[in-house]
């Protein structure tokens, strides 16, 4: 690989990646639009034109679905983005949404060659730029395989239940998701906000999935309307994937976390994109912000709500977290644009109690300061709190972001079905569960992981369905 | 979309709807509710189940014109369609025989509780029935809950019909043994029966409506405090022992949005905002 040694080449390499245009900070605040506005074609070719082609590409380790990155790539540099999208859509078919929300940084670009002289390639925003210019033109509906008459009943609509859905239909198998929300997307529609992933992208992904003949069935609760069993039996389905992600918020069990104005991510997420609160009166859901917030955990999901928050009106909006900065799980450029658009960290900071007005109205939080120990076995420093270091902040609105688990209808509604001490479901290599014909897959099976990931592994049920129906298939005909 | 097949008004501004839901209607049972949202702006609201055909598909609720969606789901007729309907949510209620069961059902929760009482008689349980309302006109299925019980009460807040208030109960139970109570209405209504209830230690169990938003416990807003811990009522409820639950916390809870909800409702009446 001696052409791509950086160093060798390190005068023709061009070190800052080309910057992505964003809404400034003192705009965005102001409105749910998209924050990053995209490359334009010139700024995408300049991009593309950085990647080295390397022959032993080290970024297509870190994407979980193995996109052929510099393939794309090359496309984007010649100018073919018909090609390009086309050799994205091989592995990835969601590639508007993967473009904006993956954490690239620990995943494709991590492994970018360029990332040890410089700026990684800018792979996300490149995977972007070809979504959004076919998104523009209108799909091309893939050839669909012959039917193949067995029926296949998905799940939950996020991110692995839409992926599997699209490649079982591809494969010709007649394809239900079964949706308890009103809207399809998951985690897409009710919990990334507008302005980190405009819901007419889900929208559109969703239409081309219709269009290859998926039907979507909303308001259905199964374990409730339908158990797992009953699918397979009485609705005459032939395999069934469970993609029903996490739901339930965690709370952390002090004093006060009933009082008004104290939400969890979810519930304040749910309002804001799901039901368009920040629309009120003009959508009918509404939602009540304070002038000062604090949001408890400094996850991805912390700080969406957090930057929702803002934009809702809060004057004064605060990350309360008891580790420190470098343990925040949430991406660093997350952190960043929370950080731009004014948010104050408190670090080291755990609310130990909350306290209302005669009204029942959070006014007050206490907390305890944090320190961290020296590292243990694990190499993980631990936040004690430091004694009698408590005080009280004003605050008028909570919103824990601490977590959140599995959904556990199914779960309880489906016997023989085995399920791991956390709630989460078994599923072994191909994704199969422990009743035949069931398979699993996305945040139900790993906990709270990524977009893509569970995409993966809905691709890769999907694979595991479709060999499991061609058997029964012939069986069935012999 | 859901089909209204049948609008009846049982009382003023209380509407029962028959919809068109088989896949509903075939798992619904009493003590479960849905969720509907008449159109892509509206709001989603809880409901409880008040009657069910499996054969024909259909599924029965009963509602209260307090807010926007209400009054706004009040002006739908025979034949007009709802967005989505979710469902059947929630436990369905313990039925079983019990031996002598006294039901209690204020305002418009005397609706689901007739199915209720059908439900508990068929399990071979005696009842001892008791409907309320503000006035007399808000009154209705008399005649129905009536055949149905072994004993009957009527109460009214104004005492223009039957027993004014539930204070009467206080007599009844203290001399009939019951062996559990089933309170369905507003949160005073529940609070008051399971106070009269508690000094004779009668299992008494309540339906409770906080608010709520997706109705599957993904969002937590519906959080009550039960015997001090806290639970989901979507999920874990909607029915609840009734000398645990913390009506306090319940009550505010249920008002945190009720500048929001008056100003809705204003805009819309006032025809100001033409949208849904
Ligand atoms: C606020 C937030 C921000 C995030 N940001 C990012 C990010 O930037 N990048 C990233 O990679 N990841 C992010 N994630 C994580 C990512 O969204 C999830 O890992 C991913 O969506 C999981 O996909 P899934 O298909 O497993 O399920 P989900 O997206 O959770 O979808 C599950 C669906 O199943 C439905 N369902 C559940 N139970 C039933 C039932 N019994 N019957 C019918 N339907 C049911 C639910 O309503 C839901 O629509 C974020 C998560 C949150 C909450
Ligand atoms: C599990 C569950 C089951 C339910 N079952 C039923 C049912 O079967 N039938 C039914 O009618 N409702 C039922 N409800 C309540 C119903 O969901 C609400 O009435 C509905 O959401 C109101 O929506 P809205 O937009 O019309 O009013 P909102 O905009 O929510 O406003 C409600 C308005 O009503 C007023 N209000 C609130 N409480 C009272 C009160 N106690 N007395 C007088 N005014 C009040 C407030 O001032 C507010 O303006 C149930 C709720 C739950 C959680
Ligand atoms: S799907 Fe995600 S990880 Fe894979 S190439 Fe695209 S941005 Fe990178
Ligand atoms: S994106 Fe980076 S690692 Fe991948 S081919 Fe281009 S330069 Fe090499
Ligand atoms: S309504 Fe959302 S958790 Fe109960």
């Amino acid at each position: 690989m001696a052409e791509i040694t950086p160093k060798g080449s390190r005068e023709k390499i061009k070190k800052k990646a080309v910057p992505i245009p964003k809404q400034p900070p003192e705009v965005r605040i102001k409105n749910f639009n998209e924050v990053a506005l995209g490359y334009t074609e010139e700024q995408a070719r300049e991009e593309a034109e950085r990647c080295l082609q390397c022959k032993e590409p080290q970024c297509i380790k870190g994407c979980p679905v193995g996109i052929d990155i510099p393939a794309f790539i090359k496309c984007i540099r010649e100018g073919n983005f018909e090609e390009g999208i086309r050799k994205i859509k091989e592995k990835n078919s969601l590639p508007a949404i993967c473009g904006r929300v993956c954490p690239q940084e620990d995943q494709c670009q991590k492994y970018c060659v360029l990332g040890k002289v410089g700026d990684p390639v800018s792979i996300g925003r490149l995977e972007r730029f070809l979504a959004d210019w076919e998104r523009a033109r209108g799909f091309n509906i893939p050839e669909k395989a012959p039917s193949t008459g067995r029926r296949v009943a998905v799940i939950g609509s996020g991110p692995s239940g839409l992926t599997l859905a699209a490649d079982l239909a591809k494969l010709g198998h007649e394809v239900v998701v079964f949706e308890l929300l009103h809207l399809p997307g998951g985690v897409l529609t009710y919990g990334i906000p507008e302005f980190r992933l405009p819901k007419e992208i889900v929208k559109a992904e969703v239409g081309y999935i219709q269009k290859l003949g998926v039907e979507f069935r909303f308001g259905y609760v199964i374990g409730r309307t339908f158990t797992i069993h009953e699918l397979l039996t009485d609705e005459g389905f032939d395999a069934v994937f469970i993609g029903t992600g996490a739901g339930p918020p965690m709370f952390m069990g002090i004093p006060g976390e009933t009082l008004c104005g104290v939400y969890s991510a979810n519930e304040f997420l749910i309002r804001v994109n799901l039901m368009k609160s920040y629309l009120f009166p003009g959508w009918d859901t509404p939602i009540k912000v304070g002038d000062k917030v604090a949001v408890i955990g400094a996850g991805n999901v912390a700080m969406d709500a957090a930057r929702c928050a803002l934009r809702l009106g809060a004057k004064e909006v605060h990350i309360v977290y008891r580790r420190s900065r470098s343990e925040m799980p949430a991406r660093e450029e997350e952190i960043m644009n929370a950080e731009e658009e004014g948010v104050i960290f408190d670090v080291l900071t755990l609310p130990v109690a909350y306290y209302g007005d005669e009204k029942g109205w959070v006014r007050k939080m206490e907390c305890i300061r944090m320190q961290l120990t020296e590292p243990d076995e694990s190499g993980r420093r631990r936040p004690v709190p430091i004694p009698n270091s408590n005080f009280i902040a004003d605050i008028d609105t909570v919103i824990v972001a601490i977590g959140r688990r599995p959904n556990p209808l199914i779960q309880q509604t489906t016997p023989g079905l085995k399920v791991n001490d956390d709630g989460t479901i078994v599923v072994d290599e191909n994704m199969r569960t422990s009743i035949e014909g069931v398979y699993a897959g996305g945040d139900i099976v790993t906990g709270e992981a990524t977009v893509i990931s569970a995409m993966g592994a809905g691709r890769k049920a999907a694979k595991s369905i479709h060999e499991y129906l061609l058997k029964r298939g012939k069986n069935k005909s012999s | 979309m859901y089909e209204i097949l049948a609008v009846k008004e049982l009382a003023p501004k209380i509407k029962w709807f028959e919809v068109y839901a088989p896949h509903i209607a075939k798992k619904a049972k009493p003590g479960q509710f849905i969720i509907l949202i008449i159109n892509e702006r509206g709001e989603r609201i809880p409901l409880t189940i008040a009657g069910y055909d499996r054969e024909k598909g259909i599924v029965s609720f009963a509602f209260n014109e307090v807010g926007k969606t209400t009054k706004q789901l009040g002006l739908l007729k025979e034949g007009d369609r709802i967005w989505n309907i979710a469902g059947p949510l929630g436990n369905p209620s313990e039925i079983r025989k019990f031996g002598k069961v006294l039901c209690v059902a204020a305002g418009v929760m005397i609706a689901p509780m007739l199915l209720q009482i059908k439900a508990l008689r068929e399990a071979g349980n005696e009842i001892t029935a008791v409907i309320g309302a503000r006035r007399r006109d808000l009154l209705f299925f008399v005649e129905d809950i009536k055949a149905l019980s072994h004993r009957f009460y009527v109460a009214t807040d104004d005492g223009s019909e039957g027993h004014k208030g539930l204070g009467f109960l206080k007599e009844i139970v203290a001399k009939e043994k019951f062996d559990r109570c089933i309170v369905m209405g507003p949160v005073p209504t529940l609070q008051a029966v399971s106070e009269i209830t508690r000094p004779y230690g009668i299992p008494t169990i309540v339906s409770l409506m906080p608010l709520m938003v997706d109705g599957m416990g993904m969002c937590g807003v519906c959080r009550v405090l039960v015997g001090g811990k806290m639970k989901f009522a979507c999920v874990d409820g909607p029915e609840f022992d009734g000398h645990l639950v913390d009506y306090e916390e319940l009550i505010r809870r249920q008002r945190m949005f009720i500048v929001e909800e008056r100003l809705s409702a204003l805009l819309w009446e006032m025809g100001g905002l033409k949208y849904g």
